[in-house]
């Protein structure tokens, strides 16, 4: 166990959080402000590796092909959408129908192939585990500008609408907002940014896999909540939607972190996807515990119990 | 202003919780009515409002607001023409949202929301004003989410939002009703103040039936589905709950059965 191995392995935790930190945010942008489990995402970054990849593959140029990753990743959004809002179909079931369909979709994208080949040393590419530092400031930079972006959007009258849709379907009826159309334009975003991730991941590690998306709700999920919990915990009330949004970002990073602390322990890798699982159960039970603590009928029960002593 | 001509419901249809609500609901409203609905429970108070709003859409009749027939408009369509109220304080505002962006919200009712700014500096000034003019506070909390707020701050609140845009048709559903009685008193003055300043064209259901006699210049009884009393003008203004409680058992035939709006004299 050698503690520079650990710190060596830092920055490309570092790469690594960044590049999912984009995914995260567009899980925030359904999860917490629309209030829409979409399980779309597992597909969608799957989507955005694909495309990216067979796009570079045949000439593209990185950005370009980033670029229709995103659009992939709106038609996708779309399709869950319009399952939901059109058909009827409950939000969780029908992120899982598009999941499921775009697993043949992403095949079909990969010409039937299961993996796809980017070798960095023969295409230009925007990042790459092989440049780990210049992948770090370009991926900073994407974020910023795109956090940049998100603070505007959602600070517009349709921003609002979403924000108010999530919160309060009834009344935003009531104001004469469409949530239907809302709900779909959300979706829509969220997938696009999450097929962007896709399509910078596929690029860092040299490949896309028809299973690279496998979980990725949770790993979003875990970085929205750590940076929930570890913002609350810094900033509580001066917590702000800017502030927030870095912490989501913060969040994924903080996990891949522990990922590689994980690694750095010799942990089997078949092990990962529970360690996954048990982070985002822990910090999920976080703030009920903590009220627990504070409000249970075990402290209830002593108190009344010690008056009920002085009382005799 | 209003006119509902010969609406009706019917809940469920075919199945063992068949309900008929709303059996054949005629009214007409002029500009500035200020309507009171009063009836037992399940008499189709609320439903004739939900029908009016469009919560969903009716088995038959047609309804037209000012001079619009709305009956094949969805209820975010129609909400251009309607401020609305409801009984439950948690259900006319979004709680994580600032009690400024809720009224920027219902500022934009019914026009497109595109990507101006959701709120603009001089809107503040204003609704600084107009919360001022509430006598609670709230505009030095403009900023505060409203799930800070208390109900009958909310009811105020969503008043205000309700009447930001003056509607075509204000319907109240029994707003006050989940407020306690100082508070809910507090909130009618605000609804009375409001209404006759914009000479608003309103309908409100109430439980209350001393509520319905001070409030309004009309009143109408509703009994399974059916407006089976309305009254205006003098007659109305020197109604005692007495009366209502005798018309209504001449015209129902059976005794009023609604503790609620009998004990609350």
């Amino acid at each position: 166990m050698d503690i520079t191995a650990l710190i060596s392995a830092l920055p490309g935790n570092v790469a690594q959080g960044l590049i999912w930190g984009i995914m995260a945010l567009g899980v925030f942008l359904t999860f917490k402000i629309l209030d829409f489990a979409d399980l779309t995402v597992d597909g969608s970054l799957a989507t955005g590796g694909a495309v990216t990849v067979m796009l570079i593959l045949s000439g593209w140029s990185a950005p370009a092909a980033l670029v229709a990753a995103f659009a992939a990743g709106i038609l996708a959004g779309l399709a869950t959408g319009l399952l939901h809002t059109l058909l009827g179909i409950p939000d969780i079931l029908s992120g899982i129908l598009l999941q499921l369909a775009l697993y043949s979709i992403n095949l079909n994208i990969m010409g039937g192939a299961a993996n796809m080949a980017l070798p960095v040393s023969q295409y230009q590419l925007l990042v790459s585990l092989r440049y780990i530092v210049p992948t770090i400031m370009v991926v900073a930079g994407i974020v910023i500008v795109l956090i940049s972006v998100m603070y505007w959007y959602f600070g517009t009258e349709q921003g609002s609408a979403i924000r108010a849709t999530g919160t309060n379907p009834a009344m935003s009826r009531a104001q004469g907002i469409n949530i239907d159309l809302m709900k779909v334009i959300a979706l829509a975003l969220s997938n696009g940014m999450v097929a962007f991730s896709g399509g910078l991941l596929s690029q860092y590690q040299g490949f896309s896999d028809i299973n690279m998306g496998r979980g990725a709700i949770v790993i979003g999920l875990a970085a929205v909540i750590i940076g929930e919990v570890i913002g609350n915990a810094l900033f509580g009330k001066r917590m702000n939607f800017i502030i927030r949004l870095l912490f989501v970002v913060f969040g994924a990073i903080l996990y891949y972190i522990a990922i590689g602390v994980v690694l750095w322990l010799r942990m089997p890798t078949n092990n990962l996807k529970m360690f996954t699982a048990i982070i985002v159960a822990l910090f999920l039970a976080v703030p009920h515990l903590k009220d627990k603590a504070n409000n249970s009928f075990a402290k209830a029960g002593r108190r009344g119990e010690s008056i009920h002593d002085s009382a005799n | 202003m209003i006119q509902l001509t010969d609406i009706r419901k019917t809940f469920n249809p075919g199945t063992i919780n068949e309900k008929l609500a709303l059996d054949g609901v005629s009214l007409t409203m002029k500009e500035g009515d200020f309507v009171t609905v009063i009836g037992g429970n399940g008499a189709g108070k609320s439903t004739m409002l939900n029908a009016i709003a469009g919560t969903w859409p009716v088995d038959d009749g047609s309804i037209v607001i000012d001079g619009i027939n709305v009956t094949g408009l969805s209820e975010y369509k129609r909400a251009k023409y309607l401020g609305r109220v409801f009984q439950d304080p948690m259900t006319g505002t979004a709680a994580s949202m600032g009690i400024d962006e809720n009224l920027a919200l219902a500022a934009r009712r019914g026009r497109m929301r595109g990507l101006g700014w959701g709120i603009h500096k001089k809107e503040r000034e204003e609704y600084r004003k107009l919360l001022a003019e509430l006598n609670l506070g709230l505009e030095d909390r403009m900023t505060s989410k409203v799930g800070l707020l208390s109900g009958g701050q909310r009811q105020a609140l969503t008043l205000l939002m309700a009447t930001l845009q003056k509607p075509k048709v204000l319907l109240l559903d029994e707003h006050t009703a989940a407020l306690d009685p100082k508070t809910a008193k507090t909130v009618l003055e605000t609804t009375q103040q409001i209404v006759s300043e914009h000479q608003l064209t309103t309908m409100m259901v109430t439980h209350n039936m001393r509520d319905a006699i001070h409030y309004g210049n009309r009143i109408i009884m509703m009994n399974e589905g059916r407006i089976i009393l309305d009254i205006s003008g003098v007659e109305k203004k020197n109604l005692t709950i007495e009366d209502l409680l005798h018309k209504f058992e001449e015209v129902s035939g059976e005794e009023f059965t609604n503790d609620q709006a009998i004990l609350s004299k």
